[in-house]
């Protein structure tokens, strides 16, 4: 039964409900498709028909290397950084439609990706201007590529007990640095190693840490390569033994080290590492494999489950794109990306070895070979950048406010 | 690409759950399920004339036709305090389901008494015969040895005064009838959740009552189905960030060992998983909604995808809120009972998630 009286309350409430109008767009713009064109374009004629040696071997690093200076040339290779530094200055959505076009033309993988997508973002924030013009153009040309050097043998997930250490240099121009760094990707190879070293031994463990950049030629330094589970080097031990570093390769204020990787850490984990396309693209070849093997099989609800984390994962990164456009931060949500991303691209993987059952195992060439190799570097995903365990710590401290 | 909400969306968003936070507390919930059928009329009449002064039944009609003429982007902020609430009242079976359905049906006749009804007098309306499978729409209505049909599982039957309701044979195909409740008889059939209300329905199979037939009875039917899935997967978004809440404050609070539970690893890492299933799952089901409301051809697969990262995210939140609670979340006389039922409910309801992933790669397949 309904009141005759029409309440003029609920008249009004409904005529101020009906200015709300719906903003929500997931379209791209007539702008953005434009230059998805253009990459796409670009890349159809520079991509290299058959596929580089892999980066974890000496002959792989320079032809990787070649590929990124043939990106630069054209400013392919950073889109999304200031033009003086060799980048187009795009946005964030623009950085993401050149993802999508970047995994569908099955470009190289980035031998730069280190430098590029984890030390860049934090140079641009933390960097002097002399620091970004002296590093930024030769790290976008591939001139000189650059490895990580966090983990230590003792810190890993526990990364705060960081044992290297950096003291001030006779002169008093400089540091000393003193220790061993590991699993450092690209490590065997790279130019150059950005690093956290403890520089006061009597500040509480995550004070006291300072953030350098390190020339990998410098006097002092010995490089050990570690064979993967796949053997070959993906990554590498450093040991550094009395190393000097200029004051200028300090990023950053000294004692504020910490915070500073935090700003890297939030790259690796949240948006710039693992663009959506990197697993769309996988998902979709996943799609492509089920349908060749003619319908249903025992793995199909894992097909499907695959498939559609890859697009939530694209969605949210939509999400958070838009967010941070706006001028929001990404925070401790980039945590959950990192677990998804993972767990997702370890999903597709599994998913499509089940299909290829008895062929599965062969380390044969072409198509099954590949779901092989990609396979063993998905199980490397929920370790590393800080193992999925940390990362569900930090969900529920920080998101859920649980206490530690 | 703008996807977010506006700052009119976050309001309406607000604005209900400050509704829903005085007028379906754990307590309502608790007289709710206590009460006896007439009761039960009694208090589900009264929340809903509060829901249809605030305008949330005619949401998503036409101005035209006397709704809000908002889109299905603003009523997806709305389900999702519904769901947050564990509301007993069927605002999705009547703002997302026949609303939508019958402005769409417009200016047949039938059609514009039964919205006419929705927008004017508050009316309630039912919604059933229509399952989802892995392999499409079907109906589970049949016809009795009288004559008359009968639909089992039909929602929302108590507060309606218009059914709407969806038959199918193999001669004639698909058909929807909106059927005025005096016509039907009616058989509760109580479910686990008391905010269900499901009943086998008795109904004549007149002309009189027919919105649709044949292929657009088809059409009309399957997106309704989508509407479903849709909805229902914002309702399971509301419902899984509800327990998560309700269950971190208890981790929180709650002592073993001399600490808070929520200070142990095992107990943080379900959470967490149940966290980020939810953290995922809201992209999708916001998704779905852009689709709807801008009819996008992908609107198929969306929605689906919706209501099976929902599902499957709610279901999460609901295990991992029973386990962190022990003993206690086992007793009616903790709150969260309520939002279990409601969740393993909702989570099979107009398919599960194991259904909606199965449509999910036929779409994508396909197109």
């Amino acid at each position: 039964m309904r009141c005759q009286t029409a309440p003029r309350r609920t008249l009004a409430r409904r005529r101020l409900l009906c200015q709300i109008r719906s903003a929500m767009d997931l379209s791209f713009s007539p702008e953005h498709e434009a230059f998805r064109a253009e990459a796409r374009t670009w890349l159809d004629a520079h991509v290299p028909a058959d596929p580089l040696p892999s980066f974890d071997t000496a002959e792989g690093f320079e032809a990787h290397r070649a590929w990124e200076r043939t990106m630069y040339e054209d400013r392919w290779s950073v889109v999304s950084w200031p033009v003086e530094y060799g980048g187009r200055d795009l946005g964030i959505f623009e950085w993401l439609v050149f993802e999508e076009e970047y995994h569908r033309a099955r470009a190289p993988k980035r031998v730069s990706q280190n430098g590029v997508f984890l030390l860049a973002p934090t140079m641009l924030e933390y960097g002097t201007e002399a620091q970004k013009a002296r590093y930024l153009p030769p790290m976008a040309s591939g001139e000189e590529i650059w490895c990580q050097g966090w983990s230590e043998p003792d810190a890993g997930s526990d990364l705060a007990g960081i044992r290297s250490r950096a003291s001030r240099n006779a002169a008093g121009d400089g540091w000393v640095l003193n220790g061993q760094k590991t699993w450092a990707s690209r490590g065997a190879f790279a130019e150059w190693c950005f690093g956290i070293f403890r520089t006061d031994p009597e500040a509480e463990r995550h004070r006291g840490l300072t953030y350098f950049l390190v020339a990998m030629d410098s006097p002092g330094i010995t490089v050990r390569p570690i064979p993967q589970i796949d053997g070959e080097t993906g990554f590498a031990e450093i040991f550094f033994d009395n190393v000097e570093v200029p004051d200028d390769q300090v990023l950053g204020e000294v004692g504020a080290g910490w915070s500073v990787a935090m700003a890297t850490a939030g790259s690796e984990r949240g948006l710039s590492l693992r663009s959506p396309a990197r697993y769309t693209e996988v998902a979709d070849r996943l799609l492509s494999l089920y349908a060749s093997r003619g319908g249903p099989t025992a793995s199909t609800d894992a097909v499907a489950l695959a498939h559609m984390h890859a697009e939530a994962y694209a969605l949210h990164t939509y999400w958070t794109a838009t967010k941070v456009s706006r001028g929001g931060a990404v925070g401790a949500e980039a945590s959950c990306n990192k677990i998804f991303w993972s767990e997702t691209d370890l999903a597709i993987h599994t998913a499509a070895l089940d299909l290829l059952g008895p062929e599965a195992e062969l380390l044969h060439s072409g198509a099954p070979g590949e779901w092989l190799d990609g396979y063993l570097f998905s199980l490397a995903g929920p370790i590393y950048a800080g193992t999925n365990e940390i990362q569900r710590n930090v969900v529920a401290e920080r998101l859920l406010g649980l206490p530690r | 690409m703008d996807f977010a909400f506006s700052e009119q969306q976050d309001e309406l968003r607000a604005g209900v759950r400050t509704v829903l936070d005085a007028e379906c507390t754990p307590e309502a919930l608790r007289t709710f399920a206590m009460a006896d059928e007439a009761a039960r009329a009694e208090l589900a009449a009264g929340r809903w004339a509060v829901l249809a002064e605030l305008g949330a039944p005619a949401l998503v009609v036409p101005e035209a036709a006397g709704g809000l003429g908002l889109s299905d982007v603003d009523l997806v902020c709305v389900l999702e305090e519904a769901g947050r609430a564990c509301l007993p009242e069927t605002l999705l079976e009547t703002a997302a389901l026949a609303a939508p359905t019958l402005a769409a049906l417009l200016p047949d006749p039938t059609a514009a008494a039964a919205l006419d009804a929705l927008v004017r007098d508050d009316a309630v309306v039912a919604v059933g015969g229509l399952d989802v499978t892995a392999t499409g729409i079907t109906s589970p209505t049949d016809v009795r040895p009288d004559g008359m049909l009968r639909t089992p599982r039909v929602s929302g039957v108590r507060d309606a005064a218009i059914l709407l309701l969806a038959c199918r044979d193999d001669d004639s195909g698909w058909q929807l009838h909106a059927v005025p409740a005096s016509s039907c008889t009616a058989e509760p059939t109580p479910a686990l959740s008391t905010a269900r209300d499901l009943s086998t329905v008795h109904w004549p199979l007149s002309s009189e009552t027919l919105l649709a037939y044949g292929v657009a009875a088809e059409a009309a039917a399957t997106l309704l189905a989508e509407r479903a899935a849709a909805g229902s997967a914002a309702l399971l978004v509301g419902l899984a960030e509800r327990m998560l809440t309700i269950t971190a404050h208890y981790a929180k609070e709650r002592h073993q060992f001399g600490k808070p539970i929520g200070s142990f690893q095992a107990v943080k890492h379900h959470l967490a998983n149940a966290r980020v299933a939810l953290e995922f799952a809201r992209p999708a089901v916001y998704r779905a909604a852009w689709s709807l409301a801008t009819a996008q051809p992908t609107l198929s697969h969306d929605a689906s995808m919706a209501k099976a990262m929902a599902s499957d995210a709610a279901e999460l939140a609901a295990r991992v809120a029973l386990q962190v609670h022990g003993a206690i979340g086992y007793t009616w006389e903790c709150d969260l009972h309520f939002f279990l039922k409601e969740t393993w409910a909702l989570s099979r309801a107009w398919g599960d998630a194991a259904t909606h992933r199965r449509l999910v790669l036929a779409h994508t397949l396909a197109s």
